[in-house]
């Protein structure tokens, strides 16, 4: 077996098991952190296929904002001794289906597409490319879904901040 | 076999190609990885102790002591003493904590601070992977760090730990923005993100003089946000021993207490030697365009010793910084940073890509 395989097998691995435990593990935080293993390993498929700016987003997107956020409003809302109740048989039976079910469509898809093989090895993507083809308005360009993408986030923004804002605050607040 | 001071690239070419010589490509890789661990392990120990010793010296230095002067000649083995010390410490099982998590957590930040040091170019040459990411994966991996220092103080079930914790995760979260901007700004002036070639970029003038005023100001910016980052004062409020008692480390002992003391001065290396790596050339020695006999002068000094000479020069600012200023409240942190880093910050690489542009620079 070749070293990359090796490191494929491993990685796999990583993200099956803690897959698994994220959405089995009974104490939030635990499932937290099974779910940031499953996110840097899921890096390192990305470093492997020499993708290193996917890696790098993934890191500090997922596993550094997004893993971090989950584990700050646990910190905010939970306490150490809470733990989940467990879960109904019937309940994780028909769960259990559903995944197993998911499972087998994803892989009869995967085994019957016929992927065109390569041998080459896998280039590394430049940097400079990335950033032109995301500011490009051409036919190779992504400039529309970047800005439709920002526009979202900064409706998110605003539906955050609203919510947060709900009420007026002058009503609430005493009279001094 | 070519050893030599100021070009490593042969050296590890000649183990590369006698290890693939006995043993098969993917074995001769994980022997090389082994050798790379080992190599940056041993480096990790000797500049953490040495960086705790010079931390007590500068430290006295500035509040006008001797410091430590009774272990060695010029107390220069106190700090093994310590860690001698701090290695016979017994680790103290708490109840009612998060036993594994507890566990995990002064390993994810010790990880974190290992990852960023495998992309450092020491000297030409010798790095141990030279990625073509290099400053946004030494950002990537930088954010890492805030993870385990969330989880101990939660794990350790305490509420000075958890309160240091959320104060150390709402300032890294926040910071991180200032260290990023302020490191792309520069790479904006580099034209690219690869450690080599930026410091190749380098050859005629540091970036620091190359890009004048903003560079400068995306230094101080790096150096606030930098020191903010590692935890250290006057941004440690994560562990302000008179309100937290040591914040979220409170509850470990021993060698796990040691993995997070070592992190955090590692962390402050890691933070000198990009500061150096982007703003003052990294290896690359001091040269003038056209001063052919100053700069082979220059050239004499091994690149080690060039790299090793500013980032230690940088650490002493961050010290300085430590012992001169008080510490500041949670809501002037989060107001510098908010209110003022980051608006400068932003209006700074607009001005440094005007600069570029234009061809302002030098």
């Amino acid at each position: 077996m070749e070293a990359k395989q090796i490191m494929f097998a491993i990685f796999a691995l990583v993200i099956v098991v803690f897959s698994v435990l994220t959405v089995t593990s009974r104490r939030i935080l635990r499932a937290a952190v099974s779910l940031l293993m499953v996110l840097i390993a899921t890096a390192g498929l990305y470093f492997i296929l020499n993708y290193q700016f996917m890696a790098a987003v993934q890191l500090t997107l997922y596993a550094g904002g997004i893993v971090v956020l989950i584990i700050f409003s646990i910190l905010l809302t939970s306490q150490i001794s809470h733990k989940f109740e467990r879960i109904e048989t019937k309940k994780a039976f028909f769960s259990a289906l559903a995944a197993v079910a998911g499972a087998v469509v994803v892989i009869t898809t995967i085994l019957n597409h016929s992927f065109s093989a390569d041998t080459a090895a896998a280039a590394e993507v430049d940097m400079n490319l990335i950033g032109r083809s995301l500011l490009e308005t051409g036919p190779d360009g992504y400039v529309l879904p970047f800005e439709v993408i920002s526009v979202l986030l900064v409706a998110a923004m605003i539906g955050a901040i609203v919510i947060a804002k709900k009420g007026s605050p002058h009503k609430d607040e005493p009279a001094k | 076999m070519k050893f030599s001071l100021y070009d490593f690239s042969s050296f590890t070419a000649w183990i590369d190609s006698s290890l693939r010589a006995s043993m098969s490509p993917g074995w001769a890789v994980a022997v090389e990885m082994i050798l790379i661990g080992i190599a940056i392990l041993i480096f990790y120990a000797i500049v953490g102790l040495f960086l705790v010793y010079a931390e007590r010296k500068v430290c006295a230095l500035m509040q006008n002591r001797l410091g430590p002067n009774r272990v060695g000649p010029g107390g220069v083995f106190q700090t093994i003493a310590d860690l001698v010390k701090l290695l016979f410490v017994e680790l103290v099982p708490i109840k009612n904590a998060d036993r594994a998590l507890f566990n995990l957590a002064p390993f994810i930040v010790i990880i974190a601070s290992f990852m960023a040091i495998g992309a450092i170019p020491f000297a030409k040459g010798l790095q141990a992977i030279d990625l073509n990411i290099g400053v946004f994966y030494l950002i990537a991996i930088s954010s890492m760090g805030v993870i385990g220092v969330l989880l101990a103080g939660w794990a350790s079930n305490n509420k000075y730990s958890l309160i240091g914790a959320m104060r150390s995760g709402a300032q890294i979260v926040s910071y991180e923005l200032s260290v990023g901007l302020a490191l792309v700004t520069m790479v904006v002036l580099a034209g690219t993100m690869q450690l080599s070639e930026i410091i190749e970029g380098q050859r005629w003038g540091w970036f620091i003089f190359k890009g004048h005023i903003p560079a400068v100001i995306a230094f101080v910016i790096y150096i606030i946000a930098g020191t903010a980052e590692t935890n250290r004062g006057p941004f440690d409020l994560a562990e302000a021993e008179s309100e937290l008692t040591a914040g979220y480390h409170t509850e470990y002992s021993g060698i796990k207490f040691a993995f997070f003391f070592l992190a955090e001065y590692m962390n402050m290396f890691i933070v000198a030697a990009i500061a150096t790596t982007v703003f003052f050339g990294g290896w690359m020695p001091f040269h003038v365009y056209g001063w052919d006999g100053f700069n082979a002068v220059m050239d004499f000094v091994p690149p080690l010793i060039w790299f090793l000479v500013k980032t230690f020069f940088v650490i002493f600012l961050m010290m300085w910084l430590k012992w001169t200023f008080p510490r500041l409240r949670i809501d002037q942190l989060l107001t510098l940073e908010w209110k003022y880093l980051l608006p400068i910050n932003i209006f700074n690489l607009l001005l440094m890509a005007f600069l570029v542009l234009t061809g302002l620079h030098w």
